[in-house]
């Protein structure tokens, strides 16, 4: 069976969220793969996604600078009846969570959110996902012939590579009469740093900092990484660092290359969002602190004496 | 105004998890139920909400029979009316499922505005707020983290994005979910749980909400979790000796050499 996959192109004042690159991937693995993009002044993103050789449809409208809902669900819903969609992929970010249900309910589609895989299975899909804020991983199965919308992790599949052929087309939309929610401004924080979802190394502080002052050896520590910075809730909740730097269950769920926890004891919770990382290492002046029960590298040690000889050996080590 | 919440009862947070016989779901034995934590968020601006407009807070969950406990937790801290969704039918049910019977509830309540949590921290999945603002038509705003009514047509919120935020002005009625951050829930006090022993906790199945049993439940569902695994065990590693600027050195040369992530 040819299945039709429309990828949401997500992209936020005219650049490509990295994610979509790896929907893009998927969906040309899993059949005839076509792209939605929309904003205002988004000609080069729809061309750069031309560029993996798949069609893109592209809704560029001054009405469209910011992500209001129903706007960007009306103008995907376009996309799906113009393509004949039975598949719509989003990348698991802000921006994919918060219109995909929208869709799914819109077309009757199951939906499984945050895939860590997706293969077609007859005429059906299994999907592997998370639960439980990682403490279970559940095999789902989405029914024959159903509709499916999906979101997809950020670092499950690799990015689609440039194949040449494909073409930007105008999508004919027209916008809602009623629109409810309206995005009035974006703000982000200037940050060198990237997200927390998306990165392939993580080091993250908490309690053992001390004080909101201190996450700074967190930064230096992460800085010749290339690193996000991260945070136990501990410190979230102190006001230390904005809540989107939390790990764990109840925050971010990742699954990086490399996790550096400094100072940090390994709650459950903390734990369960942060297990399946390839390798983790520890600072912590307690040998008996639970994280060392995870990690693969441990350092007792003092996190002040510790993090600023990791962060020139870093230096050293990557320049 | 007419406010509902909706709320779910999962794990708590602090539960290990375990899988079940079935190897589908969860070892439920040990488990300690509590008020999914986005929803004491949602709970706790549904409060401030009927604070500052007066009105009433409706409470609504859908699930088995201990649900009724996580609703009599939201009356004890000052919802007025619990409504409690049960059916064999419901059983099965994926995330529209849910989102479809839970429609036809906030259809019943007719409230100014519904708030949910952003996320149930059981199945991970985020969709079942946004998907009943889709079905009732009504706008949306995903992982509140701040919310000021205009007046009791319109409220400004704010939502978490990666490494920012967006700003949103809203049309009442909508579905609202709530991310941590939005307020500090309230802890019930004595009299509260006293007076919720006497307020309404309506039992509705099905046909009482007009549902048609063939799209929720398993006969509706287009999703099915079939397994479950737990995550891979990990073994303590090694701990590194020395003094720091060794054990700092030492640490790089594994990094490098031994898991190849440098
Ligand atoms: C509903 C709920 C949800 C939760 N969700 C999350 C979640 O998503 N993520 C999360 O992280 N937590 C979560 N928690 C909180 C969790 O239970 C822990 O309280 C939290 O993770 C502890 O943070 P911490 O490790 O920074 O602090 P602590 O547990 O206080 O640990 C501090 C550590 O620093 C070490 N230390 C102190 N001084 C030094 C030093 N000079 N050098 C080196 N080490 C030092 C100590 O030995 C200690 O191990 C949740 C809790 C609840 C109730
Ligand atoms: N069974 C349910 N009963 C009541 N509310 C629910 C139920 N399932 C989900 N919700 C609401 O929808 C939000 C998101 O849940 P979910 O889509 O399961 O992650 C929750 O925080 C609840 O507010």
């Amino acid at each position: 069976m040819s299945r039709k996959i429309l990828v949401f192109g997500e992209q936020r004042g005219g650049a490509l969220k990295k994610p979509t690159m790896e929907c893009v991937g998927l969906a040309k693995s899993l059949g005839d793969a076509e792209v939605i993009v929309i904003g205002s002044g988004i000609s080069g993103v729809a061309e750069t996604l031309a560029g993996t050789g798949v069609p893109v449809h592209a809704a560029d409208d001054a009405s469209l600078e910011y992500p209001s809902p129903e706007l960007y669900v009306s103008a995907i819903q376009a996309a799906v009846d113009a393509t004949g969609a039975d598949v719509v992929l989003f990348s698991a970010s802000a921006m994919g969570r918060d219109l995909a249900p929208r869709i799914a309910a819109r077309n009757g589609a199951g939906f499984v959110s945050e895939c860590l895989s997706l293969e077609a299975d007859g005429d059906g899909f299994k999907a592997r996902k998370s639960m439980y804020g990682g403490k279970a991983f559940a095999q789902v199965s989405v029914k024959s012939g159903a509709k499916l919308v999906a979101t997809i992790k950020p670092g499950a599949y690799p990015a689609a590579e440039t194949a040449g052929g494909g073409a930007v087309q105008p999508l004919s939309w027209s916008a809602p009469d009623n629109v409810g929610a309206t995005v009035t401004a974006v703000e982000q924080i200037a940050s060198d740093r990237p997200d927390l979802g998306e990165a392939d190394t993580i080091v993250a502080g908490g309690r053992g900092l001390k004080e909101a002052e201190h996450f700074k050896l967190v930064e230096d520590v992460a800085a010749p990484l290339g690193a996000a910075v991260g945070a136990s809730r501990a410190i979230v909740d102190a006001g230390w660092v904005p809540h989107h730097y939390q790990v764990g269950q109840t925050g971010t769920t990742v699954s990086p290359k490399l996790y550096i926890a400094m100072g940090i004891s390994g709650a459950i919770q903390h734990l369960a969002g942060m297990r399946t990382s390839g390798c983790i290492v520890a600072v912590n002046k307690d040998p008996e602190a639970p994280i060392f029960k995870v990690a693969d590298y441990g350092i007792v040690g003092d996190v002040f004496e510790v993090a600023p000889l990791l962060a020139e050996e870093l230096k050293k080590a990557t320049s | 105004m007419k406010i509902a919440v909706l709320v779910k009862q999962v794990p708590s947070s602090e539960a290990k998890i375990r899988i079940g016989a079935d190897g589908k779901s969860i070892d439920t034995a040990e488990v300690e139920w509590v008020v999914n934590p986005y929803d004491e968020f949602a709970m706790e601006a549904a409060l401030q909400a009927k604070e500052k407009f007066s009105g009433e807070v409706t409470v609504i969950g859908l699930g088995g029979d201990k649900v009724e406990e996580a609703l009599r937790q939201c009356l004890a801290l000052g919802a007025d009316k619990a409504m409690v969704l049960r059916d064999a039918a419901f059983e099965g049910s994926d995330s529209l499922g849910v989102a479809r019977a839970l429609t036809a509830a906030v259809k019943e309540v007719g409230p100014d505005v519904v708030f949910c949590g952003k996320l149930g921290i059981d199945h991970d999945n985020s969709a079942v707020g946004v998907m009943v603002a889709e079905l009732m038509g009504w706008p949306h705003a995903s992982v509140v983290s701040s919310l000021e009514f205009n007046d009791e047509s319109s409220a400004t919120v704010v939502r978490e994005i990666e490494g920012g935020s967006e700003t949103l002005s809203v049309k009442l009625p909508a579905v609202l979910a709530a991310n941590k951050g939005l307020n500090e829930p309230r802890y019930a006090n004595l009299k509260g749980i006293m007076m919720a022993k006497k307020k309404p906790m309506d039992v509705k199945d099905a046909a009482a909400l007009g549902i048609d049993a063939g799209t929720v439940g398993a006969a509706g569902a287009m999703t099915t979790t079939e397994s479950m695994q737990p995550p891979a065990e990990r073994s303590a590693g090694r701990l590194i000796d020395g003094d720091p600027q060794q054990q700092v050195t030492e640490l790089v040369r594994l990094l490098k050499d031994e898991a190849k992530v440098l």
